[in-house]
């Protein structure tokens, strides 16, 4: 099995139409991902790393100008799948999504109990009553007490709340979680707490983890591996260990030293400008407007290099 | 002219807002949001606070401003109360004292050019000609690295850590003695945060700023902070300078605190202090320690009596018995 992947994506394109005219949010996108890995997508807001986990999930709205590419899945071509062989086989039940925000996510007038048993009972067509004990399972799984079955979204803490949205993710039994800047809005502690319950059904359960997220220093806690995004595009993918080490791209070593550590004192370093506009975005190198070891080459597009099972895509690394 | 130790002093604040029920309205209850806070902040430094939402580190900052009206308690600002002031005094009082809001797309009103939002404290406070206030205006602007042509320009037109440098040079204007920052990174993107603080280190360096910066993440006050404090469900429970809260942490909830900070290294994944449950409601804290229903080390007495702010080194007070 040493070379079946779990998930592999080739050339994922996902573009949208808006009134200024076509938005490149997701250009271009290899990764890989292993059984059992948490593979971590950082980078700035605005840079499409939202818009990848809907296109790997074909969550798409409305707006869309092009969607191409190819998507397998344990080896099977997703993207060839109608919309409904997708819902029955891929969408939830192979794979699912914490979405961003998903504290508030959930409905406001239901029982979280039925809520998180709700995939269940529609994507695998268990009965109510069976979806309920899936359901009261993966509570304990994710370590809210079943009590709370009944409960509405009000009446749970923010932590909590984030903690039902991932059991909703994980009744079905998906090999795959996507997780959508899971932590963002809690406090601390609570990212902690939530962390350690990802850790915690990574080896229980065998799962594999997409972690989308900006905040660099917690998304180092699960990562196996790092895929950094720039501009819709990915500019780095690494082992986690080295990547923290010594990022190879040199928006990756901007971002690392803009962290502030504990019990370090030294000026922080911030990235000059802005990301480019995903509407027009500079031909070359996207980064190269911001980059401060930009030289001549950098105004042509850089292919992928690879450099010890690292890839990296800046001239820097030929 | 030396700094004064005590150029702010917060003596027993307390917040109380009511909790309203019924067709009459009638108040049924009190959230003490800030229940009996006592401390004080040196001039020129940064104080940092740091607890998890709700804990009452914003309502603090406000009531310290009276952007809030305090319950009870006392604030002395360089030598004058500020709740007993009224009318003019007050306001010449505010000339000295600001605040930088958390959110910068919420905070700047949107039909207002970004100029003019910063002029206008000058304007309210009649600062000097109109072509002075103009000037002091255009030179705000370039302290936090804006350019005049800037100044014509509204809020959507700029980016997040832009939209922070206006509120900051909002807040710096008047050229105040003290700023409240009221989580003023949180909104941003790591690779604009650093930026935004080193902005305020340098401000603070050459106009002698004095901060209150409050905020939840732990690594960016440890940054930017010389004593930070630390505060859980209302109370005060531990206050020291940075390297000794950091290095010797004495109460068990910022134990928990230190130990839950990420750090960008995945060899060094430690086990973490985790602490059951959430926070109680302030509505109805816990009898005793308010920390006591999740603290570790938890005894007898912590769920009887509370712990008296006390000093315990020189220059490191603590709330906690077992400390």
């Amino acid at each position: 099995m040493a070379d079946k992947k779990l998930l592999r994506v080739e050339d994922l394109i996902l573009y949208f139409r808006a009134g200024k005219g076509v938005v490149q949010a997701v250009d271009n996108v290899h990764f890989e991902l292993d059984y059992n890995r948490a593979v971590v997508i950082l980078g700035e807001s605005g840079c499409g790393k939202s818009s990848l986990a809907k296109a790997i999930l074909r969550l798409l709205p409305r707006n869309v100008h092009a969607y191409s590419g190819k998507i397998y899945l344990e080896d099977r071509d997703v993207m060839t799948l109608d919309e409904e062989q997708y819902r029955q086989n891929i969408r939830w039940a192979a794979m699912s999504l914490v979405p961003q925000a998903a504290m508030n996510a959930l409905n406001p007038v239901l029982r979280v109990g039925e809520q998180v048993a709700e995939p269940a009972i529609i994507h695998m067509g268990v009965s109510k009553q069976e979806a309920m004990e899936m359901a009261a399972k993966m509570f304990q799984h994710v370590g809210v007490s079943v009590d709370f079955l009944n409960r509405y979204p009000f009446e749970l803490s923010g932590g909590m709340r984030q903690r039902v949205a991932i059991a909703m993710a994980l009744v079905t039994s998906p090999s795959l979680v996507i997780l959508d800047e899971p932590t963002s809005a809690l406090d601390v502690l609570t990212q902690a707490n939530i962390f350690n319950v990802l850790k915690r059904l990574k080896k229980e359960l065998g799962l594999s983890f997409i972690l989308i997220t900006h905040d660099i220093a917690t998304s180092s806690e699960l990562a196996d591996d790092v895929a950094v995004m720039y501009a819709g595009q990915i500019v780095e993918t690494s082992d986690a260990a080295r990547f923290f080490e010594q990022p190879l791209h040199p928006y990756s070593q901007k971002l690392m030293a803009s962290v502030p550590r504990l019990s370090e004192q030294r000026e922080l370093e911030f990235i000059v400008g802005q990301p480019p506009s995903l509407v027009d975005p500079p031909t070359g190198c996207r980064f190269a407007a911001r980059c401060p070891k930009r030289y001549e080459k950098c105004s042509e597009e850089p292919p992928v290099f690879e450099k010890d099972g690292r890839k990296v895509k800046c001239w820097l690394h030929q | 002219m030396t700094p004064n130790p005590e150029f702010v002093q917060v003596q027993n604040l307390k917040k109380y807002f009511p909790v309203r029920k019924g067709l009459l309205q009638r108040v049924t209850d009190h959230v003490r949001a800030v229940d009996d806070v006592s401390f004080t902040v040196r001039e020129g430094e940064t104080l940092g606070m740091v607890g998890e939402s709700g804990c009452g580190k914003t309502t603090v900052g406000r009531t310290m401003l009276r952007l809030v009206e305090p319950t009870d308690g006392r604030v002395i600002f360089d030598g004058q109360d500020v709740f007993r002031l009224s009318g003019a005094s007050l306001k010449s009082m505010r000339r000295n004292m600001q605040i930088i809001f958390q959110d910068p797309y919420a905070s700047l009103d949107p039909r207002m050019p970004i100029g003019d939002s910063v002029m206008e404290g000058l304007n309210i406070h009649n600062v000097g000609e109109p072509r002075q206030r103009f000037e002091i205006m255009l030179d705000t602007l370039k302290k936090v690295g804006l350019e005049d042509y800037h100044a014509r320009r509204y809020p959507h037109e700029f980016s997040g850590g832009q939209r922070q440098r206006i509120g900051i040079a909002r807040a710096l204007a008047l050229r105040p003695k003290f700023i409240v920052c009221d989580e003023p990174v949180s909104a941003l993107d790591v690779s604009i945060q650093s930026q935004v603080l080193n902005i305020l280190k340098d401000l603070q360096s050459e106009f002698g700023l004095t901060y209150l910066f409050i905020a939840h993440n732990l690594s960016v006050v440890e940054h930017i902070s010389d004593r930070v404090a630390v505060m859980y469900l209302g109370k005060m429970v531990e206050l020291t300078n940075r390297d000794e809260l950091f290095s010797n942490p004495l109460h068990p909830y910022t134990r928990a605190l230190m130990s839950a900070i990420p750090v960008p290294d995945p060899n060094l994944r430690r086990e973490r202090i985790i602490l059951k449950g959430d926070v109680p409601s302030p509505l109805n804290p816990p009898k005793g320690c308010r920390f006591h229903p999740r603290c570790p080390i938890a005894e007898s007495i912590c769920a009887q009596q509370e712990p008296e702010f006390r000093q315990a080194s020189p220059d490191h007070w603590v709330a906690c018995w077992k400390a």
